[in-house]
Parts: C-alpha cells; structure tokens; sequence
C-alpha cells in the first residue's frame, strides 16, 4: 500500500486511498479537464509576464516613446504650428521613439514562438494542446493584451509631456483635439500592436531567433531606410511597406512621398499581419513540432 | 492504451519509423527498447501528436489524440530531448502547462513534491542539471494525472536515487491501472522494472513479448551439464526442440529442457554427473542478440 501512495498519481484533491489493483483497470481519476481557448490563454499569459525578456522589452519600449519624445521637445527650436507644420506632425515627431520602440516590440513577438522552439519548450506546449491552433491565438491575444495598453499609456504619455515641454519653451499649444492629432497619438499605439503581431507570426514560420528578428529588422527598418537610395521610378512599391503603410496612421518621419491615407494605410498594416497569421497557422498545423 | 497500426515516418530519404505495429496494454509496465536510431523517440512523438504519421495510426485509450477534448487526462509525456523553457522557473513551466487544463497550483505543487523540486521551485529552469531537468520533466508528464504515461529515457542523468524513484514510480502507475510506456538504454533498470516489452531496430518491430520470454528464448538460457561422457549424454538428450552443444570438453550447454529432465535421464542411462546448472541469459545479452542485425550506430572497433 505505501508503496503506492508514495511515488503514485493517487492523491488527487484529498482522494480516498489507491483503490486496490484489479485485474480490469478502470480509468482512473484525474485532474485534467478539456483544453479551452481561454484556458489556454492563461497558460500563454503564465508565460509572457514570467519571463525577463517580456519585462525588459516592455520597459525599453516605455522609455524610448516616452524618453526619445521629451528629449526632442525639450531640445531644437520650439515647434510653431504653421501651415505647412499641422499639430498633428508636431506630434509625430514628438512619437519618433515608436520607430526604435518597434524593434524592441518585434523582439517580444518574434521570441514569443522562436524562444519556445529554440528551448525546446514547443513540444510539451504543443503535446498538452494538440489542436495547436489554439496556442497561436492565444499568443497573439496576450501580446495583443499587453502591447496595446501598455503603448497606448506611453503614447498618451509623450503626447502630454512634450505638448507640455513645447508650450514652455514657447512653442505652439498642441491639443488632442487639434485634427489628427488623436489619430496620431492612438494610432501610433495601434500601429505596435499589429507590429508585436507581425513579429509573432514570423517567429512561428521561421522558428528560430535569428531568422525571425533579421527578416523583422530587415522589413522594418533597413529596406524602408535604404528604399530613398533607389531611382525614383522604382520606387512605388515603398508606400505599401508595412512600415510606411501603417506609418501613413501616425505620421511616421521615416514615411515616404505618395503615402496612403492613414486608414488606408493601416488596413493595409492589417493585411500583412493577417495574412502572415495565417501563413503561421497553416504551418503550425502541417509541420511537425 | 496505446495502439499503433502499420506506423510509417520518413525524414526525407530516411525511414525512420516502418510499418510498426503494437499494442501497449495497461495495468503494467512496457519497456521501449532498442538500438539509437531504432525509431523509438520517433514513435513516441507520434505518440503525442508532435510528428505527423506519413502513415499508420496511433490511438491513445482509443482515441485519435491531437482530437481528445482533454488531453493531459489521456497522455502525459516525457520526451528525451529538453522541453522546457530555461527563463521560467519550474514552478511556471509546470503552472504554463497546467493552466491548459484548468489544473490548479494545489496540483503544481503535488507534483513538485512528488518529483523532488520543492526546494528548487522558484529557480529558472535553465541553471537545472540533467537529472533536475529528468525531474521537473516528469513532473509535467504526471500534472495531469494520464491513463497514459509514455517517458523516454527517464533515467537518464538521475541518481541512484531518483533512479529508485522512477522504478517506484512506474510500478505504482502501473498498479493504479495506468497504461506505462518507458524507453531505457539500461537493460538491468529494464529488468527490474518492465515486465512486458517492445524491441524495436531500424525503426521495425523485432519483437513484442514478456520480459520473461523475451529472456527466456535467448541464447544463454538453459542447462549447464559437466559429465565424463559428453557425447553419449548429448545423443540421449537430443530431441527435437533441444539443442545439445559440446565445445568438446566436459561441459554441455543444453536448452529447450529442464534440469530435472537432463538428470533423470542421465540417472536412466546411468550417465554420471558431476553438474547441473540452470543458467539464464541477462535481459542485455538478450537484446544484443535480436538487435544485433540491426544496429544502426557500431562503435568502431578498438585497438
């Protein structure tokens, strides 16, 4: 008997004693019950704010939308509302850490699934939810849950503290209800969230690290960078990267001549994460783990 | 339960997995056996629906796995290679998991108990050992509490401690009527643990038997006789079904029959004896006598 209920399963929610052996099993008890969507996004949840790189990614980001904003409103000549500087620009030169800050962001979405199949983690995830598809909405649920208010906290922040800067060393009162600015403003946050989604799709579909983050870095960073340095003839599919397309929301200063309308543009961020989604889905289901 | 059916995996030009067919029934203890690269580890991430099948079928306690409406109920896993995150402490892998099922930390803590971790709960799991890893590993194959429990190579790296623990362990799910599927390289830990087993070799089924038949067809099994008349006490024990084989000293090895048979012959006879000794062959020398053919990895000869 002891040495049952010692190493054993048995002791489930103060059970009785191991029932003794018979020659017909019967199954026995169990904690488990069914995997639900919910269920699993609390096991992505248990993660995602466990680990170190959640926390600092989350805090680096903070500081550079928040930092880079207030640095820039406090240093140059003031920002004089003119008609050819709308409120609206002004603020999206003061949101010119969202650029830096979506490197960090697309680091959390790309680790998100390339940390767990570079660790190996991936196969107990995926041996106790085998419908797998599960664990992809899961994840872009939390990273959507966490990217998007803690953005939209930093955004509103900078937005206050260099209208604030601006208005003391002289520059032009910016309001949020100057046109676009609360577009700019929310729409920089938006403009992360689909980022963090982007970044998790790709770690998916490439599942390692360095893959991911290079392909990432290289969409959104150095071809939008490098794009300026070809022939102007060539050059009209620049509009349509992501960057520039979901730049269009918040005025990004990086954004190009001929850029879509902010909405246009966003839906057109959408589409590119929507799509890489369910690229990632397809392979989650097909491929072996 | 676990049945396979004609079971096929290839990697690329490899065929790792071929035709394989078995059943694990449960209430005992099956050991997984064979050489590297028999297709072992294979089978089992099968098992958990990780590796899709190019063909065959797995059914866990009659179900189509990946499609079980509660999968930690049916199978818990423990897999050779690492799956755990090493920035997460041992408590949060396993809440991570359990958190799928709805189990609860009452349960997490169970099983950090049961596995010996209490002490080392909170630590990331990446500063773990390879025996820390084995525990926290089996830890989350028993979170659950599954009517199947398919371990790969739990041993591995343990103490003889946790070695002990394991075998205690195994038995127990057992006993409870759990169906317990284990591969080990150490075919003395095999022995003292499984009673049914599993060979495979170059990812095909050798055999499925008891381990007690399985070591009892093996060469080694049998009868040593020391006599002054080999020749005459091998003619009158042939038979078919026995094989009598003398090296041309005194000694007879003989299988196939007792050693009571072998001395009331020779009493008949009037034969002397001077020994009369059952042997058996070990469950290893079994092994490495079906397996041999199929040995995937030889190491080189040495010099």
């Amino acid at each position: 008997m002891s040495a049952v209920t010692r190493p054993g399963l048995a002791p489930a929610q103060g059970a009785p004693a191991p029932a003794p052996m018979t020659p017909t099993p019967i199954a026995p008890a169990t904690v488990a019950g069914p995997v639900t969507q919910v269920r699993v996004i609390r096991a992505e949840w248990t993660k995602l704010q466990a680990l170190r790189s959640t926390r600092w990614c989350t805090l680096v980001a903070a500081v550079l939308i928040v930092g880079l904003g207030a640095a820039i409103a406090g240093s140059g000549t003031p920002y004089k509302i003119s008609a050819g500087n709308t409120a609206a620009s002004g603020v999206s030169v003061a949101l010119i850490g969202v650029l830096f800050a979506q490197l960090v962001i697309g680091v959390v979405g790309v680790l998100s699934f390339s940390g767990e199949y570079g660790t190996g983690m991936i196969r107990a995830t995926l041996a106790v939810v085998p419908a797998r598809l599960p664990v992809l909405w899961a994840k872009v649920i939390v990273l959507v849950g966490l990217v998007l208010p803690v953005t939209m906290l930093c955004a509103f922040a900078d937005f206050f503290a260099a209208a604030a800067i601006e208005s003391s060393r002289g520059g032009s009162v910016l309001s949020l209800t100057d046109p676009g600015v609360l577009r700019t403003v929310v729409g920089s946050s938006l403009y992360l969230t689909v980022v963090v989604v982007i970044g998790l799709a790709l770690g998916a579909l490439f599942r390692r690290t360095a893959a991911g983050l290079s392909v990432f870095a290289a969409v959104f960073f150095v071809i939008p960078v490098s794009v300026g340095a070809l022939p102007q003839n060539i050059r009209g599919f620049a509009p349509y990267l992501p960057s520039n397309a979901g730049g269009a929301l918040w005025g990004s200063p990086l954004g190009t001549a001929h850029a879509l309308s902010p909405w246009t543009g966003f839906a057109c961020l959408c589409g590119y994460a929507v799509v890489l989604t369910a690229l990632a889905a397809w392979q989650l289901r097909r491929r072996d783990a | 339960m676990i049945e396979i059916d004609g079971l096929t995996k290839r990697y690329g030009d490899k065929t790792a997995v071929d035709g394989l067919s078995f059943v694990v029934e449960p209430g005992v203890v099956t050991g997984f056996l064979g050489p590297n690269g028999a297709g072992k580890s294979t089978t089992m991430r099968m098992i958990a629906g990780l590796d899709r099948p190019d063909s065959g079928t797995v059914r866990v306690n009659g179900k189509h796995y990946p499609e079980a409406p509660a999968p930690m109920a049916e199978l818990g896993i423990l897999l050779d290679a690492r799956s755990v995150h090493p920035g997460l402490s041992a408590r949060n892998n396993l809440l991570a998991l359990a958190r799928t099922a709805g189990i609860g930390r009452r349960r997490v803590d169970e099983v950090i108990e049961l596995a010996g971790l209490a002490e080392v709960a909170g630590t990331r799991a990446g500063g773990f050992s390879l025996g820390m890893g084995q525990r926290l590993g089996v830890a989350a194959a028993l979170l659950g509490q599954p009517q199947t429990v398919v371990l790969d190579e739990p041993v591995n790296g343990l103490d003889p401690d946790g070695v002990r623990w394991i075998r205690e362990l195994l038995k127990s799910l057992a006993a409870e009527g759990r169906t317990v599927l284990v591969s080990s390289h150490l075919m003395s830990e095999m022995a003292q643990t499984a009673t049914q087993l599993v060979v495979l070799g170059r990812g095909k089924l050798i055999t499925e038997a008891s381990v007690e038949d399985f070591v009892a067809h093996a060469a080694g099994t049998g009868v040593l006789v020391r006599t002054p008349e080999p020749v005459r006490l091998g003619q009158l024990l042939a038979a078919p079904g026995i094989t009598v084989i003398n090296d041309g000293t005194d000694l007879l090895r003989v299988s196939g029959t007792t050693a009571e048979q072998i001395g009331a012959a020779a009493w008949r006879a009037h034969l002397p004896v001077f020994e009369l000794t059952p042997t058996h062959a070990s469950l290893e020398e079994a092994f490495m006598q079906v397996t041999q053919d199929s040995i995937e990895y030889h190491a080189g000869a040495t010099r």
